[in-house]
């Protein structure tokens, strides 16, 4: 049964500074199904880790939720007391990040990192079973159990990554929020992490909302996936859908622009322009200054996202 | 291709060592000199007007080995000729002149400006150094070489400082830099690994433009296989210091022969959810290079690995025309 | 937009208090301590405007007599005006402590640049010369030198800069050997820039801005070095008029009940070692947010 594990609804986050309010996030509605990997792309600067980081209301200040809902099993995150957030974080919810090196604590080893985990969000449980329990995540990464013993320093970066996923994954959580976890690594390591991630997510039934702005990860790893752009939602659709047929103008755009190892292409075309001001918008569509099929209602009205078969499209060229 | 075209850059058995720091108590006691292999008898040429890319994950040495093609670093062995002429004999003099022939562009275009000089001085100082213009020409062709690269309008852009600018704009002031001397050869150290997504294909448009309109030859350096195609017309794969195979680009994406090769092409994530990966990724990540592996430095992760493997080094043997491989197995050779 | 020097002068204070707002208190301390400077740079410059008498003048009045309407500071044992010589004697001290931080300042960052630059053995040798004038006590070092050369502006200038140039060495010594690894400077060297140009185009642009904050700090160290000597009867000639001297002299006159001879030029050897001092502490707050966020 494919239900909603986690509804997002009008999501709009804030960052107000001195020189104005940067709106990293407006309005953003998407859904993310049981069971699925979702990809969520764009470039620095959409937004998308922005709204990565709300769900588990981790912002950092002065950013702030400024309006919507989330909703995970129909309970809404925003309006969570801290007692019922920290019920989630970690232990319903996991979240892993790009660089391992500044998530780890250099200071302690990567066992006490895992018994420190288990033992916050799970009362009674002694030293010897989280122990157990680590050695036990650790042999399905792949990893030999002894290196409990180490620091996060003496190991290499595609390690310290599957570390980070085996605290994320130790508490059994249901959602798994990836942010930019690749983006620090080789491409060999790369592949050998998503590989993993595809198995770990078999094991433990996970959910996965995969952020990044490697277009060629998402392409291989998501059942569907959403475009951002300038802090609103593009695009979104099956993965195999948008890719072969993408609708709004800036996701043709962001495709053509990407180089293809496989593909015969000889040219690579550039969108002319640059990502918008966040503190002071484009009126109407935000992608209307860069856009090639322009037309006056772009400049003045936002376009909401038209729904066709499960592909929706923000963009009045579909309305 | 016209292969008896001349030799811009040749690269003979180019060895760079970095001593390993150790404790002061250490030093005393152990006989032994620890030294990170950075680069090991790496041997290669460029030809006039072509653009080679020089590709492989970190630790490969494709870096060092730019910085020692510009001098910025002393090989511990090795040759470099530019134009038949060994660069590492150079006087200082002779350096400065050949400064104003080959020239650089860095990865990190906001890290490679001074945060304290304009746009316009950064750009210009190469002439200011090389030649005799006077202030006012300087100018001149600071602007001519602004619009050239898309900074328009240059009276108004050359006056900003780097952090006023996007980071696409700072890659082109970088590459104007580059280009103002009308340099020969432009070592391109992952001038794109940097940009946004959407910027990154018009600085490679940019710079493919610019070589046709200049008649450059570029070393292009990159982690990103799949940005080499859309400028490179031959390719090194690099690995643990050490090149694995060469050839036309064509050729070694089609028919890749190192095992190595074979992994990292099958590696890299195809935009494209139809496409899913066929080859099997090697096991293990890059070995220390303080340490590496003896013989053939990928044996340890390679599935084709025989007992030989271990033993000697295999060198660069021509396999087909311009196509070399360090290999002894080839499994995909005859293919 | 209208010229008009009210407008002009509006958006000025609104600039002023805009400020105040952005940077909290450190804005203020620094408003205080450059109008203290201000004002006794002032009194230096128009000395003999202000001033009701001659300095040297030794027939100005009774002698040791009280503060009153006449002299508004009292006069001194040779019946000299106390309140013309602490207006004449700003122009000695400012001339002393400016003129040292300007001889330490050219010196320690010239020689904190080339050494950070060059390195190796040469490097090694000055850090241990420059360290060893740090570990030594700064007064001491000055009342040596200060011995040793003839008494008189400048050489009482150079007696109190030979203590402050390691502070500027050390700081710009530092700075440089981090830039000396920033991007830019190898891309400096890549386009064939010379040594020279590199460190003159490239890293003192960058190394400046520190600079500033520890100018105004040698200032008022300057200042109170500057007092000490020539309290203690060395660097100036008795003819100079000037605040250290006239506290030496004025010291033995207090247990006879006469005050102003000792608080005067006293309180105003503080005031402006501590108004350098807020102007620098006020400058320290506010460039370095700016130098850390880039």
């Amino acid at each position: 049964m494919n239900s909603n594990i986690l509804e997002i609804e009008n999501l709009t986050v804030h960052f107000p500074i001195y020189i104005g309010t940067v709106r990293a996030v407006e309005n953003v509605t998407l859904e993310i199904k049981q069971g699925e990997v979702m990809g969520l792309v764009g470039e620095s600067g959409c937004g998308k880790s922005t709204l990565g980081f709300s769900i588990l209301r981790l912002l950092r200040p002065p950013g702030l939720i400024a309006g919507g809902q989330i909703r995970y099993h129909g309970n809404d995150i925003v309006r969570m007391d801290e007692q019922e957030l920290l019920a989630i974080r970690g232990k319903r919810i996991a979240m892993i990040f790009q660089d391992p090196l500044t998530s780890l604590n250099p200071l302690f080893r990567v066992g006490d990192q895992f018994i420190e985990t288990i033992q916050t969000h799970e009362n009674g449980v002694s030293n010897k079973e989280a122990v157990e329990r680590a050695a036990d995540m650790l042999k399905r990464l792949g990893i030999a159990p002894d290196r409990l013993y180490e620091y996060p320093h003496q190991m290499s970066g595609g390690m310290r990554q599957r570390i980070m996923i085996g605290i994320a994954l130790v508490l059994n959580p249901d959602l798994l929020l990836a942010d930019e976890p690749t983006t620090s690594l080789d491409v060999i390591v790369e592949a050998q992490f998503l590989d993993l991630l595809n198995e770990l997510r078999e094991q433990f039934n996970l959910t996965i909302l995969l952020i990044s702005h490697n277009i060629g990860i998402v392409a291989q790893m998501a059942d569907r996936v959403t475009v951002m752009y300038g802090g609103r939602l593009a695009e979104t659709g099956k993965a195999e859908a948008l890719f072969a047929d993408p609708r709004h103008p800036y996701t043709q755009g962001l495709l053509a622009s990407i180089p293809n190892i496989k593909l015969d292409q000889p040219k690579l075309h550039s969108m002319p322009g640059a990502p918008p001001d966040l503190v002071d918008p484009p009126s109407g569509c935000v992608f209307h200054p860069r856009c090639p099929y322009v037309m006056d209602k772009c400049r003045g009205e936002i376009p909401p996202s038209f729904n066709d078969q499960d592909h929706q499209t923000a963009c009045w060229l579909y309305g | 291709m016209d292969k008896d075209m001349e030799k811009l850059l040749e690269i003979r058995n180019l060895t760079k060592h970095f001593p390993v720091d150790k404790g002061f108590l250490a030093q005393l006691f152990t006989k032994e000199k620890r030294v990170v292999h950075a680069v090991d008898d790496v041997s290669f040429f460029i030809r006039e007007g072509e653009v080679l890319g020089l590709a492989g994950e970190s630790g490969c040495g494709k870096t060092t080995t730019g910085r020692l093609i510009l001098r910025l670093l002393e090989p511990t062995s090795g040759e470099i000729s530019y134009r038949g002429t060994s660069i590492f004999q150079n006087t200082r003099e002779e350096m400065r002149r050949l400064r104003e022939k080959i020239q650089v562009i860095f990865q990190d275009p906001y890290a490679s400006l001074s945060p304290r000089m304009s746009i316009g001085a950064s750009i210009g100082h190469p002439l200011k150094i090389h030649t005799s213009y006077t202030p006012a020409e300087i100018e001149d062709k600071t602007h001519e070489i602004m619009e050239k690269v898309g900074l328009s309008p240059a009276g108004f852009l050359a006056r900003k400082y780097p952090h006023q600018l996007s980071g696409g704009q700072r890659q082109r002031v970088a590459i104007a830099r580059a280009l103002i001397t009308s340099p020969d050869f432009v070592v391109a150290d992952e001038p794109i690994a940097m940009a946004d997504v959407s910027v990154r294909s018009m600085i490679l448009e940019l710079m493919v433009r610019l070589k046709e309109e200049f008649d450059l030859t570029y070393l292009f350096i990159t982690h990103d296989l799949a940005t080499c195609k859309y400028i490179c017309d031959r390719i090194a794969i690099m690995y643990l210091g050490q090149i694995v195979e060469i050839g036309p680009l064509r050729e070694v994406f089609q028919h890749p022969i190192h095992p190595y090769t074979i992994s990292l092409m099958a590696a890299v994530p195809v935009p494209d959810p139809k496409f899913r990966r066929k080859h099997p990724i090697p096991k293990g990540e890059i070995p220390s290079t303080i340490n590496p592996p003896s013989g053939c430095r990928f044996h340890p992760r390679c599935s084709y690995a025989k007992s030989d493997c271990s033993g000697e080094k295999p060198r660069l043997d021509q396999v087909a025309g311009d196509h070399w491989v360090a290999c002894c197995v080839r499994p995909n050779a005859g293919a | 937009m209208n010229y008009s020097p009210t407008a002009a002068l509006g958006q000025f204070i609104r600039r002023f208090t805009r400020m105040g707002k952005q940077y909290g208190v450190e804005w203020w301390i620094l408003v205080a301590g450059a109008i203290v400077i201000l004002g006794v740079v002032s009194m230096a410059m128009f000395a003999t405007v202000i001033a009701p008498y001659n300095p040297y003048d030794q027939d100005t009045g009774p002698q040791l007599s009280p503060p009153d309407s006449e002299h508004l500071m009292g006069t001194d044992n040779l019946q000299r005006d106390v309140f013309s010589r602490i207006i004449f004697g700003a122009r000695t001290i400012l001339g002393v402590a400016i003129l040292a931080a300007i001889l330490s300042s050219i010196l320690g960052i010239s020689m904190g640049l080339i050494s950070g630059y060059a390195g190796g053995g040469f490097d090694k040798v000055f850090s241990l010369v420059m360290d060893s004038i740090y570990s030594f006590p700064g007064l001491i070092l000055a009342i040596a030198f200060a011995a040793m050369l003839e008494p008189g502006v400048t050489n009482i200038s150079i007696a109190v800069a030979v203590i402050y140039i390691p502070t500027y060495f050390r700081l710009v010594r530092g700075q440089t050997l981090t830039i000396k690894q920033e991007l830019y400077v190898e891309a400096a060297r890549a386009i064939g820039a010379p040594g020279s140009t590199i460190l003159a185009k490239y890293i003192f642009p960058n190394v400046i801005a520190t600079t500033a904050v520890v100018f105004t700090m040698n200032v008022a160290d300057a200042i109170m070095t500057e007092a000490a000597l020539t309290y203690l009867g060395l660097g100036l000639p008795p003819s100079v008029v000037d605040w250290g001297m006239d506290l030496a002299m004025g010291k033995k006159f207090l247990p006879s009940g006469q005050w102003w001879l000792i608080t005067f030029p006293g309180a105003m050897i503080s005031l402006l070692a501590v108004g350098f001092t807020m102007l620098g502490e006020g400058l320290s707050e506010i460039l370095n947010p700016r130098l850390l966020e880039k």
